[in-house]
């Protein structure tokens, strides 16, 4: 318990995210508040089906934050481990395709060589639509 | 919602005219027919139905419309961006699907060399500058189309940036006069296009065709520098010129290789910019100035009427004329963007960077493309003024459509008749005839060489110009015939003997000396006599020197 205090504690102040922005920042006090959750479940489609859950999605944060507290001024993020590879370029040859049984064979249902599909996406359940689970 | 009303404020020239000299469209009506129909070749400006309204309404401000465009171009190749399935229009469903198209798990992307030279043809041509490093990137989303979950793409360093498309609007005081405006490119990026959705709504199911998915699109943005939906068509025309010149992509809008989604926002002049719509779905050029005038006119509306503009995404309705809400689309979209970490960052060499010793098939140099790129329409028009003497205007046109310029360029080099005489019989004559029966020029029944015989009679006075028109008539009846031939079955031939069509010229004189108009009269009666096989200049000169005589 102590320990979580600690990292808390050691947090520096946040620098922002360097290059992408992303509606996921936490707002700085450690608790996702449960418009969070939905927004996170909405996008990434899991499941945070309990409290415990949410609970081990803050530990992994703070755990991730104890990053803030090395010094990167000047120092270029690297975005790939991969920054140093070649990228290796196809010749414009057409060498794959006309597996349609096989893939088609993957689906749970098929019309006529199509996949079928939902009509649109389905709507998660608005929040409040939700069986609520106990906030501590 | 209520039809909008369109203010007839000015007449289409007026209007285009306001485009050009103050540089922002202002809502005042829509465009009736505008000149730059012409410019615009195939596809014309859809007449707008006049709702006259004679005074202006009240509180009638002036208003500027801000429109940015994005461009989906599908890259011009054999294969798909990152998988080796072909790129076709129409083939049996999921037929032209790899396994990584169809985004199995442990399958992974490899980049296809054709689209990245493509990608920095096209930047070239739209004087960007070219990223010599540049990164892939994923963009999440959820629908059935996009089996992986999320479309490759550059999000945070595209391959080409800070560019501009110079396109031509037809305005001013004189005919055929051009005036070039420019619309600043934002940038160009490579990514993957979606699958195909065939919605069932009676069975209440979406059928998926994956043969799209993974193909190579260049996204080209545009600043929005535009103002009006004449001016967005004229660009989108113009790009489209230049992707079917370099090859990168066929641009055919019918077939979905060019796609353009509309952002547009009104304002007052001096205040901040409006909140903006993005108008989808719009699979033509005329459809995209219409969608983007009555979008533009809307906004204009609902904000006169005291209502607000929603942040939202509308799609084109094509037989009403409007812009519907889309609703079921969220408001907001999280992409949750990272780096694709398959990929390693894409370089690219110039003649001073190129790696000594590499393998050329595993590098690109941009200083040789630039070298192998063709002639761009803008330099092509430009040669065509200076070459042979036409109007800005009908250079345009000679471009619009397709195989009408290889077309002029055979009659030319097999006649001696002068350019001006064949653009005139080009532009007016042949592709009236063409536009009549819907014939694209590679369906013509006149081929250059007939054409070039017939201008050759016709320079060589051998026919009068009223016989020529009636040859042409006969040659796209596609009997065979030569001009020549025609020529000689129906008697088209002037009078080449003086001395007989001066007898003619006694025999229906009444004695009107004096009177200068009579003599037009004359001259009807002398050609009727001659059956019309008289050069009316030679009739003329005759009887003005019998009369005076």
């Amino acid at each position: 318990m102590w320990a979580r205090a600690l990292w808390l504690g050691l947090r520096a102040p946040l620098g922002g995210p360097r290059g992408f922005t992303s509606k996921t920042d936490l707002q700085g006090s450690g608790r996702i508040t449960a418009e969070m959750i939905e927004h996170l479940e909405r996008l990434a489609l899991v499941d945070f089906g309990s409290r415990e859950a949410v609970a081990r999605l803050e530990k992994a944060i703070a755990f991730a934050d104890r990053l803030r507290a090395v010094d990167t001024d000047g120092v270029e993020p690297m975005e790939s481990v991969l920054e140093d590879r070649c990228l290796y370029l196809r010749s414009d040859n057409v060498v794959e395709g006309n597996c349609a049984d096989e893939l088609l064979q993957n689906s749970h249902r098929v019309v006529e060589e199509y996949f079928v599909a939902p009509p649109g996406n389905i709507p998660l359940p608005k929040l409040d639509e939700q069986e609520p689970f106990p906030h501590s | 919602m209520a039809a909008p009303v369109l203010r007839r404020g000015c007449r289409g020239r007026l209007w285009a005219l306001a485009c050009v000299d103050g540089g922002s469209c202002h809502g005042r009506g829509a465009p009736t027919g505008s000149p730059s129909n012409r410019i615009r070749g195939q596809s014309s400006v859809a007449q707008q139905p006049l709702h006259t309204a004679q005074k202006p309404r009240k509180g009638e401000h002036n208003w500027a419309a801000v429109v940015g465009l994005e461009i989906h171009a599908q890259i011009s190749s054999n294969s798909k961006l990152f998988s080796g399935s072909q790129v076709r229009f129409s083939a049996p469903p999921n037929s032209l699907v790899s396994f990584f198209d169809a985004s199995l798990p442990g399958t992974l992307p490899v980049l296809n060399r054709r689209c990245v030279e493509a990608a920095v043809m096209t930047g070239l041509a739209l004087n960007c500058h070219i990223n010599k490093k540049s990164l892939f990137d994923r963009k999440h989303y959820f629908y059935a189309d996009l089996p992986a979950g999320y479309q490759i793409t550059q999000q945070r360093l595209p391959i080409a940036v800070n560019g501009s498309l110079t396109y031509g609007v037809s305005a001013g005081k004189e005919r055929g006069q051009v005036i070039p405006k420019t619309v600043r490119v934002k940038q160009i990026q490579l990514e993957q296009d979606s699958g195909k959705s065939l919605h069932d709504d009676l069975r209440s199911q979406t059928l998926i065709d994956l043969n799209r998915a993974g193909v190579g699109l260049l996204e080209v943005v545009l600043e929005p520098d535009l103002s009006c939906g004449e001016e967005a068509a004229t660009a989108v025309r113009e790009l489209q010129l230049i992707l079917q010149t370099l090859g990168t992509s066929q641009a055919n809008m019918a077939e979905g290789q060019l796609r353009v989604d509309a952002n547009i926002s009104v304002h007052h002049p001096g205040e901040p910019l409006g909140v903006r719509t993005e108008v989808k779905n719009l699979n033509s050029i005329r459809f995209l100035a219409k969608a983007i005038d009555y979008e533009i006119q809307r906004q204009i509306n609902e904000l006169e009427n005291g209502g607000e503009i929603l942040n939202e995404t509308r799609s084109f309705h094509e037989k009403l004329g409007c812009t519907v809400s889309m609703r079921d689309k969220e408001a907001k979209q999280d992409y949750r963007f990272m780096p694709e970490p398959n990929l390693p960052p894409l370089l690219l060499y110039d003649a001073t960077s190129l790696p000594i010793g590499a393998d050329p098939r595993q590098v690109i140099d941009i200083d040789q493309i630039r070298e192998t790129l063709p002639e761009l329409p803008s330099v092509t028009r430009e040669r065509l003024v200076q070459q042979y003497g036409m109007l800005p205007e009908h250079s345009f046109t000679l471009l619009n459509e397709v195989g009408l310029l290889e077309f002029f360029q055979n009659v030319i080099k097999e006649t001696r008749a002068e350019p001006k005489k064949v653009t005139s019989w080009v532009l007016n004559i042949f592709l009236g005839y063409l536009k009549q029966e819907n014939l694209a020029v590679s369906e013509s029944p006149v081929t250059p060489s007939a054409l070039a015989e017939l201008l050759d009679l016709l320079d060589s006075r051998t026919i009068s110009s009223s016989a020529a028109k009636q040859v042409f008539e006969e040659l796209w009846k596609r009997e065979g015939k030569t001009p020549g031939q025609i020529v000689s079955e129906k008697q088209l031939e002037l009078m080449q003997d003086r001395g007989a069509l001066e007898q003619f010229c006694y025999s229906v004189m009444d004695v009107k000396k004096g009177n200068p108009r009579a003599i037009n009269k004359l001259i009807g009666l002398v050609r009727k006599a001659t059956l019309n096989r008289a050069d009316p200049a030679v009739i003329k000169e005759i009887l003005e020197k019998q009369l005076s005589s």
